[in-house]
């Protein structure tokens, strides 16, 4: 990999250690994918923040880069926190500080789109959290390969990152066209073809016919669950999304989904009512249109709930719902939104024993974790919960 | 016998060889406290890692295992040196910030566990003694 005269020096050490350790990451990284040289990205979205998640070991590796001087060069914001016992909070007390210290926006969202961190399209970025690198990379036609905590940390420190995979126009065809044959009426059925493709196809880049999202929230969640349940990073949805029109070429291999295979997930995610313990909505974290669309069906309901209900947002969509009167009728039907933090990067197996949500992603981690789940569109959960 | 490889990280080591043919979870699959490795799917499971040469086919699960690899380092129970068939992000970044030596693209079915291994990751070398 070819590079210039200031990276070899800070490889060389000039700069001291945090630029050199993050210059050879990136090295490492081009070396073993083939990219020809390192280019500038315009931000990064740092995953690795939860307690549960990096434990002592990221917490010994963040405090070594920040005593060596650790700075980001670009915009960067960070991926949600974990709640758990006061020992746990100190901890993530620490990694917060950590992060801070290196000039990371201390966001704690999955969605930085909604807010601080909007790429525009054909930039190209750096980013972790596998949801928001599909979000960023379909939806609006940033250019990112699926990072992990680590190489998203050193590419904010150089502001670079190897030019390979999903930065290149040739890697970003899609590689099988999905024929949907049945029509998705709401975040649930998105969640269902996401979570059954993500399974399927493992790291394809799907392009998607005879799909008519309504909403944007729709296309996010049908991401997100790819990503989760398989190694998913960019799909394409005719008509939709930027790409689409470059995204196809003959001879694809075709494959039908209907509501069968739908049914299939639904089943598997089947918890009784009485087996609920919480609702979770906001996996990812939930848009201001989904906090609204909660607000509304809840009006509907006689009585608040007995199921508590948690929706997960970013800060930015917790103050307009503030703002804008939603999280008050929330509140008053038993509901709470959340901000700065991320159930499934929590130890929710101490606390609860039967979960629902809308959520594919949340579906896969919760029943990972141990508990029952059960998965089901908006309406249903407000409306049909005790 | 020599056998050719890639640079990953740079280093020299000599120890002990540990074989896995299985893809080797960092987080949660070794304790980062022992060097005990303890991922369910593993066949070298409840093996240490400490001072070996370990090899393996490649890394799997969570990206915050290279966090594991560098808490490994840091409580002095980690690998002399890392060989892999297929060197990926996890094990890569963690060998990086641990100061690991380590080497990919090696036919890792020509190396036994217990026997002695030297590698020069900077000529991206293995030799195994006879």
């Amino acid at each position: 990999m070819y590079l210039t005269k200031e990276e070899e020096l800070i490889l060389a050490g000039e700069y001291g250690y945090a630029l050199q350790k993050a210059m050879e990451i990136l090295v490492a990284l081009g070396e073993i994918y083939g990219a020809d040289r390192l280019i500038p990205i315009k931000s990064a979205q740092v995953a690795g923040v939860s307690y549960k998640n990096i434990g002592d070991a990221g917490i010994e590796f963040l405090k070594d880069f920040v005593n060596s001087g650790a700075n980001v060069s670009v915009y960067t914001t960070l991926n949600p926190a974990g709640i758990g016992d006061e020992l746990f909070m100190e901890r993530q007390r620490e990694i917060l500080e950590l992060y801070k210290a290196m000039g990371i926006e201390i966001t704690f969202t999955c969605t930085p789109y909604y807010g601080a961190n909007l790429p525009k399209f054909g930039d190209h970025i750096a980013w972790s959290e596998s949801s928001a690198v599909i979000f960023a990379n379909s939806i609006l036609g940033a250019r990112t390969n699926r990072e992990g905590g680590p190489s998203s940390l050193a590419a904010a420190i150089v502001g670079k990152t190897p030019n390979y995979g999903l930065h290149l126009d040739e890697n970003r065809k899609a590689t099988v066209v999905v024929e949907v044959e049945t029509k998705l009426r709401d975040f649930a059925d998105y969640s269902f073809l996401g979570y059954y493709l993500g399974k399927s196809l493992k790291n394809d880049i799907p392009y998607f016919k005879n799909l008519k999202p309504e909403k944007t929230d729709y296309l996010k969640e049908l991401g997100a669950s790819m990503a989760a349940t398989g190694s998913i990073a960019l799909y394409h949805v005719e008509g939709e999304t930027p790409e689409y029109r470059y995204a196809i070429e003959d001879k694809l291999e075709k494959i039908q989904v209907d509501k069968k295979e739908l049914e299939e997930v639904k089943e598997k995610f089947n918890a009784e009512w009485s087996e609920v313990e919480v609702i979770v909505i906001g996996c990812p974290h939930a848009s201001i249109q989904e906090v609204k669309e909660v607000a509304e069906l809840l009006k509907m309901r006689e009585k608040p709930l007995k199921v508590p209900l948690l929706i997960t947002a970013s800060k930015a969509v917790k103050a307009l719902s503030d703002a804008l009167g939603y999280s008050e009728v929330i509140e008053r039907y038993n509901g709470k939104i959340i901000a700065d933090s991320c159930l499934i990067v929590s130890p929710v197996e101490k606390w609860y024993k039967g979960i629902a949500t809308n959520s594919g992603k949340a579906s896969f981690y919760f029943s990972s974790a141990g508990l029952k789940v059960r998965l089901e569109n908006t309406e249903k959960l407000i409306l049909e919960a005790p | 016998m020599r056998l050719k490889g890639r640079k990953i990280t740079r280093g020299k080591a000599k120890g002990i060889a540990l074989v896995s043919k299985k893809p080797l979870s960092f987080l949660g699959g070794v304790d980062p406290e022992t060097g005990i490795v303890k991922d369910i799917e593993s066949d070298i499971r409840g093996e240490s890692i400490k001072d070996k040469i370990l090899v393996f086919p490649r890394g799997k699960g969570s990206t915050v295992g290279s966090y594991v690899i560098y808490q490994l380092k840091k409580n002095g129970v980690a690998p002399r040196a890392i060989i892999v068939e297929e060197a990926e992000t996890i094990v890569a970044t963690g060998a990086i910030i641990a100061e690991i030596p380590m080497v990919d693209k090696v036919d890792i079915s020509k190396i036994k566990s217990g026997q002695i291994v030297e590698v020069d990751a900077d000529k991206g070398e293995v030799f195994i003694e006879e």
